[in-house]
C-alpha cells in the first residue's frame, strides 16, 4: 500500500490517503477501516432518473462519494472489500443520507478520515491503528514474495497462498479415493487422478504458465510447499516430475522451487507445523507469520510446562497486567488483531488501552498476531489475547462464576 | 389504454391477415357463393311471407352458417319478417334479437379453425389411414353447449336477460372490429367426426390471436353489428380467420337434409377431378421414427392413398391441392422439403428410403431402443426385499464363531509379516501365490517382506516395504471364523490404524524384542497404539513378542519385556486377566500355528499364537439397535456392482433390498446385494464386516466416514459436542483432530470445562487453563463441519505433530448424555453445562433455571 498524503493530527484526529497495490492491501484496509470512519473513494452508482413524462432511464456515473462507514465486507478468498455506509456528501446525483457501498479497487486511492468526537464517539488514529498503518505501508519493503502450500492426504488437498498477514485458503481438493483392498482395486489408479485434479487446481490458483515459451524465467515461481503425512506429498511431487518430464515441459519452471515437508494431517490446522519444518524455516526465514509462530509456540510450551508464566483469556490477561506481570524482562503481550476490529467503541478502547499500557508504561512487548494466519487461529481459540509472564502468576479463579 | 390496445390488436390482424395473402376472393369460392346466394333468395321468396334480403345479408347468413343453405333461409326469413313489423326501429331490433343470442352466459365464441384439422395433425401417421369400409361413426360430444348463431337455427338458444341486453346495446356502440366468430356446429358433423374431427379450434398461425380477439369479445360482448361487418369482410376477402369456414362446398355441414344429395355429388365430383394430379406421397413427410417404430416402417409413406381421399369426408386442402388459399400446414413438411421430395421422387430415389427404411427397421427399433435407454437420467434398480426378520435367520444360522481382531504395534515390528505367516500356515494363502511374492520381492531386495506381502498389496506399499492402510483378511479354525485387520504402525497412518481398529473385537500387539526396537517402539506406536485400542473400547490384548529369533529365544529378553509392557497395559486399563504374551517368530513361524522346535525356546511351553486367538470368547454386538455402519471404503466393485461400500456394522441388521440413508449427506439408497466376509448373502448383522453394493445414488454423496443409517432411524449430525477425556498431553483450547472409525475431521477444543476426578467424576476445578496428561476432563470440542456423532460413542482427539513431530492423544470416553442436553438446549443449557453444574437431566437444568430466575 503506497501513502499518498498523510494529515494526522496530534489530537489524533486526521485523514490518510492510500493506494492498495497488491490484494493483501485489501486486507490492510479491511483492518484499517472501523465502523463510524468516513472514507472517501470513487464510485459507480447507477443513477435512475423519472422524465416528466413518466419514463425513467438510468445510466451509470462515476462520482466521488464519502461515506460514514457502517459495515465493512471483506472477502478473503478474492480479497475484495465492500464498505458500505451512508453519504455523507452532496453531489448531482445522490442525496445526502443515502446509502452505498463502495468497492475499494487496486491502484485506486482512497481516503480514510477518523475523528476523534468530542463525546467519545470515535477513537481516531490510536495507536493500534498507527502501528496497523505502518505495517500497511510497509516502509522498509521488507515484505516477502508468498508461499503457496498444499496441504493434503489422500483424497484431500487444501491449497492456500500464505502472505506476510494471511493464509488463505484458495481451494480444497477432496476426492474419494478407493482404498487398498484385497486383490488390487483402483486405489493406483484414484490417487493418480487425484494428483491430476490438485496439479491442474494449484496451476489454476497459482496462474501458472505451463506453455513452454514462457522460457526458464523462473522468477515470479512462488515456493510451493507440498506436505502431508505419510507419502502423499511425495507422489505427488513425483507426479509433478513425471508430467514435467513427458506431457508438460513448462512445468520444469515449477519444480526447483518445490518443497516436500511433513505435516500431521491434510487438514490446516497443521499448517504450523509446516511452517516449523527446517526447509520452510530456511525458505521464508523472519516472516511475520514464522515470527508469530514461534512466539505461540512459546507460549504453549508454557503454558505446557504450568510454570503459570503464561495465561490467556481477556480478564486473565488484564488481571495479570495490572500485576505488572507483563512488563520489561520478557512479558509479552499477544492480541488478535480481530479484537481492533469489535463494532464496540468501548471494547475496542479496552484493548488499545491494554496494548499502550503494556508497551508504554509496563514496557513490555506487543504483538498483534493476524487472525487470518494459523498462530492468529490459535490464539483466537483462547479468546484471542494471551500473554507471556515474567513471573508467575497464579490465577485465582477470579470468573468461573461470573460467567454463569 | 384498453381501446388502445384493443385496437393495436386488430391493426396487427389486418395486418397478419393481408401477409397471408389470402386476401383476394378465390373465383371458385365466390361463384359458389353466388349459387347458394341465389338458392337462399329463392327460398326467401318463396317462403310464406315472402321477403327480400340483399345479396349482402345472404352472404353474411351463409358465411354465418357454413353455407347452410336452409339455415341461412331460416335466419334471413325471421330477420326480415321483424323487420317488416317494426319498421320503425329496425336496426333497433335486428340487433337486440341477435344480441339476445349472442350473449348467452357461454365462455367466449371459439373460433372454428378446423382446417388445421386432428386428421390433418396426425396426417402422417400411418395408423390413422383406416380403410373407409372398417371406420366407425364416432359421434363426440361438443365440448361446449350448442350456439344458437344468430337466432337462425331452430334451436337457437333462450331470451337472454335485460342486463345482458343493457350491456350489449352499450357495448355495441364502442365495438370496431372483432375476429371472434361463434363457433356453430349446429348440429353435429358425423362425417368430419368419423374422421376424428372435434369441433374445438386447432392451433393455427392465427390462433394466439384469434383467441386473444375472441376473450375480448367475451368481455366486451361485441355487438352483432361488429360481426356483422365482419363477416362481411370476410365473404368478400375470404380472411384467414375465416378460412376454414370459407364458402367452400366440402366444408358446408352437412345435413340430414335433401341439399345434402346434391352437395356430396359436388364433392364427389370435385374430388375426383384434382387427385390424379396430385402428387400426395411426394409431399407426405416421412413417418416419424417414433411412428415408424410403433408400427413398421412400412406402414407409412407406402401407403399411396391418403386417408382423406378414401375418406368420407373430403378435405377442401386436398381438393384445392397446393393452390395460395391452402393454409399452410406446418406439421407437415415445409414447402422446400416437398420440392426436394418431389425431385429426388422424379429421380427415381423414392424407392430407395422405403426399401431401406424397410430393411433396416429392424435394426433401427434397436438403436431406438438403446438409445431410449442412454436418455434416461436415471436408472431406478428395484430390488426386491426377501422380507426376511433378519434376526431370526441369524439365530437359526450355525455360522462358526466369528471375531475380529486387529494387529498394532511399532513401525516395522512384524506386523504385516506375522500376519502374513499367519495365513500362510492356516492355508489362507496358497503356496504358489506365496513363492511369486517371494520372487517378486527378491527382485526388488525385500526378500524378508514377502510375506507382508500378502497383505500389503498396495504398489506403494511394497516399494517402500512399509504398511500405509488397514488390510482385511480372513482365515478359519476349526471353530473360529477369523478376520484380521493389518494396522500400520507408521505415525503418520495413525487415523487409519484407528479406522481398524474400530473394527476389532480384541487387539494383537506385535512387539519386537530385537536390541534397542523394543525400545523405540515402547516411546512410539507401541505405546500410543495400545492406549488406542484400549481407549476405543478393545478389553482383550495378545501381545505377540515377535523377533525372538534375533536375541536367540532369550528368556530373560522376554521376561524383560513381558514386565514392562503389562505394567504399560495395566495402567492403560487392561485387565490382567486379558492380557497374555506369546513369544513368537514371524519369519520363521515358530510358535504361531507350530510350536517351535528351536531347542533355544524349550522354556516356553504356553500356547501358540493361534491357540491363543481362538481362547478368544463370542462377542456380543447390539443387533437390536438402529442400524449403524461407519463406511470405510467406497469403490467400484464390478461391472455388476458399480458402487460398493465396505464397512462393519455397528449396530442393527440390514438385508438385500433394504432403503438405507446416508449422513451426513441426507441421500437414500437401495441395497442391491450383501457380502459378507467376502461371500453373497442376503442380510448381514452388527459384528460382520461387509460389503454393501448400492444403488439408486450418486457416489458423490458417499464418503469414508459417513454412517449408513434408517430413515426410521437416523442418526444426528452436530457440529460441537461436550465429552469427557482421558488426556494423554495437555490439553488446552486447541485445534484437534477428531477420530471415530473412518471419520476424520478438523475441529478445535473450544472449552476446558472442568477437570474432574478420575474415579468419582467429581469436579475438581472449573474451567481449567490446561488440563494435564493422566487427568480426565470434561471439554467442548467444536468441529469445522457437521459431522454423524451420537451418544454414546467414543471419539479419539489428536493433535498431531507439535513441534516435537509427535502427536499427542487425547483419549476420550463417552460424549452422550451432554453432548445430546447440548443440542437440545441449545446455547443457554451449554453455559450450564461449562459451569458443570452437574446437571444430570432436562428436567433437573430446568429447575436450575428456575432457581435462577428467582434470584
Amino acid at each position: 500500500m503506497r501513502l499518498i498524503k498523510n494529515k494526522i493530527e496530534h489530537g489524533g484526529s486526521g485523514e490518510v490517503t492510500l493506494c492498495p497495490e497488491e490484494p493483501e492491501d485489501m486486507w490492510h484496509a479491511y483492518n484499517l477501516i472501523r465502523p463510524g470512519d468516513l472514507l472517501r473513494a470513487s464510485a459507480i452508482r447507477r443513477v435512475t432518473t423519472v422524465q416528466d413524462t413518466g419514463s425513467t432511464s438510468s445510466a451509470r456515473v462515476h462520482l466521488n462519494l464519502v461515506i460514514r462507514v457502517k459495515n465493512l465486507d471483506f472477502d478473503p478468498q478474492s480479497s475484495q472489500l465492500h464498505v458500505s455506509g451512508q453519504i455523507i456528501n452532496e453531489t448531482a446525483h445522490t442525496k445526502i443520507g443515502q446509502f452505498h457501498t463502495l468497492d475499494l479497487e487496486l491502484n485506486r486511492n482512497f481516503t480514510l478520515e477518523k475523528e476523534v468526537g468530542a463525546d467519545g464517539e470515535g477513537v481516531g488514529w490510536d495507536s493500534v491503528a498507527v502501528e496497523q498503518l505502518k505495517d500497511a505501508v510497509d516502509e522498509g519493503g521488507k515484505r516477502r514474495a508468498e508461499a503457496v502450500a498444499v496441504v493434503m492426504q489422500e483424497g484431500l488437498a487444501h491449497i492456500c497462498f500464505i502472505g506476510q498477514f494471511q493464509t488463505i485458503m484458495k481451494q480444497k481438493v477432496e476426492m474419494s479415493v478407493p482404498r487398498k483392498r484385497q486383490g488390487g482395486g483402483d486405489h493406483d489408479k484414484g490417487m493418480n487422478k487425484f494428483y491430476r485434479v490438485t496439479l491442474e487446481t494449484l496451476l489454476r490458483q497459482m496462474d501458472f504458465n505451463t506453455s513452454i515459451t514462457s522460457g526458464t524465467n523462473t522468477d515470479g515461481v512462488r515456493p510451493v510447499l507440498l506436505a502431508s503425512p505419510g507419502f502423499v506429498a511425495a507422489g505427488f511431487h513425483k507426479y509433478i516430475q513425471s508430467e514435467a518430464a513427458t506431457t508438460t515441459p513448462g512445468l520444469k519452471r515449477l519444480l526447483p522451487s518445490i518443497v516436500v515437508v511433513h505435516s500431521a494431517s491434510g487438514y490446516l490446522n497443521s499448517l504450523s507445523e509446516v511452517l516449523q519444518s527446517p526447509a520452510v524455516k530456511t525458505l521464508l526465514a523472519d516472516t511475520k507469520y514464522a515470527r508469530e509462530t514461534k512466539l505461540m509456540d512459546d507460549f504453549l510450551d508454557q503454558l505446557r510446562k504450568e510454570t503459570n508464566k503464561a495465561t490467556y483469556g481477556p480478564r486473565e490477561v488484564e488481571s495479570a497486567v495490572d500485576q505488572g506481570a507483563v512488563g520489561r524482562g520478557g512479558g509479552v503481550l499477544l492480541v488478535s488483531n480481530k479484537l481492533f476490529r469489535s463494532q464496540d467503541v468501548a471494547e475496542r478502547k479496552r484493548w488499545v488501552s491494554l496494548v499502550d499500557r503494556v508497551r508504554d508504561v509496563e514496557g513490555g512487548e506487543v504483538r498483534v498476531l493476524s487472525s487470518d494466519h494459523e498462530s492468529g487461529k490459535r490464539l483466537e481459540g483462547l479468546g484471542g489475547i494471551a500473554a507471556l509472564l515474567t513471573f508467575p502468576v497464579v490465577d485465582e479463579d477470579l470468573d468461573s462464576d461470573a460467567e454463569n | 389504454m384498453s381501446r388502445h390496445r384493443v385496437k393495436a390488436v386488430g391493426y396487427d390482424d389486418d395486418d397478419f391477415e393481408d401477409d397471408d395473402g389470402y386476401v383476394s376472393p378465390d373465383p371458385e369460392e365466390q361463384e359458389f357463393l353466388q349459387q347458394c346466394t341465389a338458392s337462399v333468395q329463392a327460398e326467401l321468396r318463396a317462403g310464406q311471407p315472402a321477403v327480400t334480403a340483399t345479396t349482402q345479408e345472404i352472404h353474411d347468413a351463409l358465411w354465418h352458417y357454413y353455407n347452410d343453405i336452409e339455415k341461412s333461409v331460416n335466419y334471413l326469413r325471421g330477420k326480415k319478417e321483424k323487420e317488416l313489423k317494426k319498421t320503425q326501429a329496425p336496426a333497433a331490433q335486428k340487433n337486440k334479437g341477435q344480441m339476445g343470442l349472442l350473449v348467452p352466459g357461454f365462455p367466449a365464441p371459439i373460433p372454428d379453425d378446423s382446417n388445421i384439422s386432428v386428421t390433418e395433425f396426425f396426417r402422417d401417421c400411418p395408423w390413422l389411414n383406416v380403410p373407409a369400409h372398417r371406420k366407425a361413426d364416432i359421434l363426440i360430444q361438443p365440448l361446449y353447449p350448442r350456439l344458437g348463431l344468430l337466432g337462425g337455427a331452430p334451436e337457437a338458444g333462450g331470451k337472454m336477460s335485460k342486463l345482458a341486453a343493457l350491456a350489449a346495446a352499450r357495448k355495441k356502440k364502442e365495438s370496431e372490429k372483432s375476429t371472434g366468430i361463434p363457433e356453430t356446429p349446429s348440429t353435429p358433423r358425423p362425417s368430419e367426426r368419423a374422421e376424428g374431427q372435434t369441433p374445438k379450434p386447432s392451433d393455427t398461425p392465427l390462433s394466439l390471436s384469434e383467441r386473444l380477439a375472441a376473450s375480448k369479445l367475451s368481455k366486451t360482448s361485441e355487438s352483432s353489428g361488429g360481426l356483422r361487418r365482419l363477416g362481411k369482410a370476410c365473404t368478400s376477402t375470404s380472411s384467414p380467420a375465416r378460412r376454414p369456414s370459407a364458402p367452400v362446398p366440402s366444408k358446408s355441414p352437412v345435413h340430414a337434409e335433401p341439399e345434402r344429395d346434391s352437395e356430396p355429388a359436388e364433392q364427389k365430383a370435385a374430388e375426383a377431378a384434382p387427385e390424379p394430379e396430385q402428387v400426395v406421397p411426394s409431399i407426405r413427410a416421412p413417418p416419424s421414427t417414433f411412428a415408424s417404430v410403433i408400427l413398421g416402417s412400412t406402414a407409412g409413406p407406402t401407403v399411396a392413398e391418403p386417408s382423406h381421399v378414401k375418406s368420407t369426408n373430403v378435405d377442401i386442402l386436398e381438393i384445392y391441392g397446393q393452390q395460395h388459399a391452402e393454409p399452410f400446414d406446418f406439421t407437415g413438411p415445409s414447402p422446400d422439403d416437398v420440392v426436394m421430395n418431389a425431385q429426388s421422387t422424379a429421380k427415381g430415389f423414392k424407392a430407395k428410403p422405403s426399401t431401406s427404411k424397410t430393411a433396416g427397421g429392424q435394426k433401427g427399433q434397436a438403436d431406438i431402443a438403446g438409445g431410449m435407454k442412454d436418455l434416461s437420467v436415471e436408472e431406478k434398480v428395484t430390488v426386491k426385499s426377501k422380507n426376511l426378520d433378519v434376526l431370526a435367520e441369524y439365530g437359526k444360522s450355525t455360522r462358526k464363531k466369528s471375531a475380529n481382531f486387529v494387529v498394532i504395534g511399532h513401525v516395522d515390528a512384524g506386523k504385516s509379516t506375522l500376519m502374513g505367516r499367519l495365513l500362510a500356515d492356516q492355508g489362507a494363502i496358497d503356496r504358489r501365490t506365496l513363492d511369486k511374492y517371494k520372487i517378486e520381492a527378491e527382485k526388488i531386495g525385500k526378500g524378508s517382506f514377502a510375506l507382508a506381502w500378502v497383505l500389503d498389496q498396495g504398489s506403494e506399499e511394497r516399494a517402500r516395504g512399509v504398511t500405509i492402510d488397514i488390510a482385511t483378511n480372513k482365515f478359519e479354525t476349526e471353530n473360529t471364523s477369523f478376520t484380521i485387520v493389518d494396522a500400520p504402525g507408521h505415525r503418520d497412518f495413525v487415523p487409519n490404524m484407528i479406522a481398524g481398529a474400530s473394527q476389532a473385537d480384541f487387539a494383537v500387539l506385535v512387539i519386537d524384542s530385537s536390541v534397542g526396537k523394543f525400545e523405540s517402539g515402547l516411546k512410539g506406536q507401541t505405546k500410543e497404539h495400545a492406549l488406542l485400542v484400549r481407549s476405543m473400547g478393545v478389553q482383550k490384548i495378545i501381545v505377540a513378542v515377535n523377533k525372538m529369533d534375533a536375541v536367540q529365544w532369550d528368556i530373560e529378553r522376554f521376561q524383560e519385556i513381558e514386565q514392562q509392557i503389562s505394567a504399560f497395559l495395566t495402567t492403560a486399563g487392561f485387565q490382567p486377566k486379558n492380557i497374555s504374551f506369546v513369544p513368537c517368530s514371524g519369519v520363521l513361524g515358530d510358535n504361531i500355528t507350530r510350536r517351535s522346535e528351536d531347542p533355544k525356546s524349550a522354556w516356553y511351553q504356553g500356547r501358540t499364537l493361534i491357540e491363543e486367538l481362538e481362547t478368544s470368547e463370542r462377542f456380543t454386538h447390539a443387533l437390536d439397535k438402529p442400524l449403524r455402519m461407519t463406511i470405510g471404503d467406497v469403490f467400484r466393485g464390478g461391472v455388476q456392482t458399480p458402487l460398493s461400500i465396505s464397512g462393519r456394522l455397528d449396530s442393527g441388521s440390514l438385508q438385500m433390498g433394504d432403503q438405507i440413508l446416508i449422513m451426513p449427506s441426507g441421500e437414500s439408497a437401495l441395497v442391491r446385494s450383501v457380502e459378507v466376509d467376502g461371500e453373497p448373502s442376503d442380510w448381514a448383522v452388527a459384528g460382520q464386516n461387509v460389503v454393501l453394493n448400492l444403488a439408486n445414488i450418486d457416489p458423490i454423496h458417499l464418503r469414508s466416514g459417513d454412517v449408513v443409517c434408517r430413515a426410521s432411524a437416523p442418526i444426528k449430525t452436530t457440529t460441537t459436542f461436550t465429552t469427557k477425556v482421558l488426556a494423554f498431553e495437555h490439553l488446552m483450547p486447541m485445534q484437534v483432530d477428531v477420530h471415530r472409525g473412518r471419520l476424520h475431521v478438523p475441529g478445535r477444543i473450544s472449552k476446558l470445562v472442568a477437570s474432574l476426578d478420575k474415579a468419582s467424576g467429581a469436579t475438581l476445578k472449573k474451567r481449567p487453563k490446561v488440563v494435564a496428561p493422566g487427568t480426565v476432563a470434561r471439554v467442548e470440542v467444536e468441529l469445522d463441519q457437521a459431522v454423524p456423532l451420537e451418544a454414546p460413542t467414543r471419539v479419539v482427539l489428536r493433535a498431531g505433530g507439535e513441534y516435537s513431530g509427535r502427536g499427542f492423544i487425547g483419549i476420550k470416553f463417552p460424549c452422550m448424555k451432554r453432548a445430546i442436553l447440548h443440542q437440545r438446549q441449545g446455547v443457554k443449557t451449554c453455559r450450564f453445562v461449562v459451569g458443570s453444574l452437574f446437571i444430570r437431566s432436562k428436567s433437573s437444568m430446568l429447575n436450575m433455571m428456575e432457581k435462577r430466575k428467582r434470584l
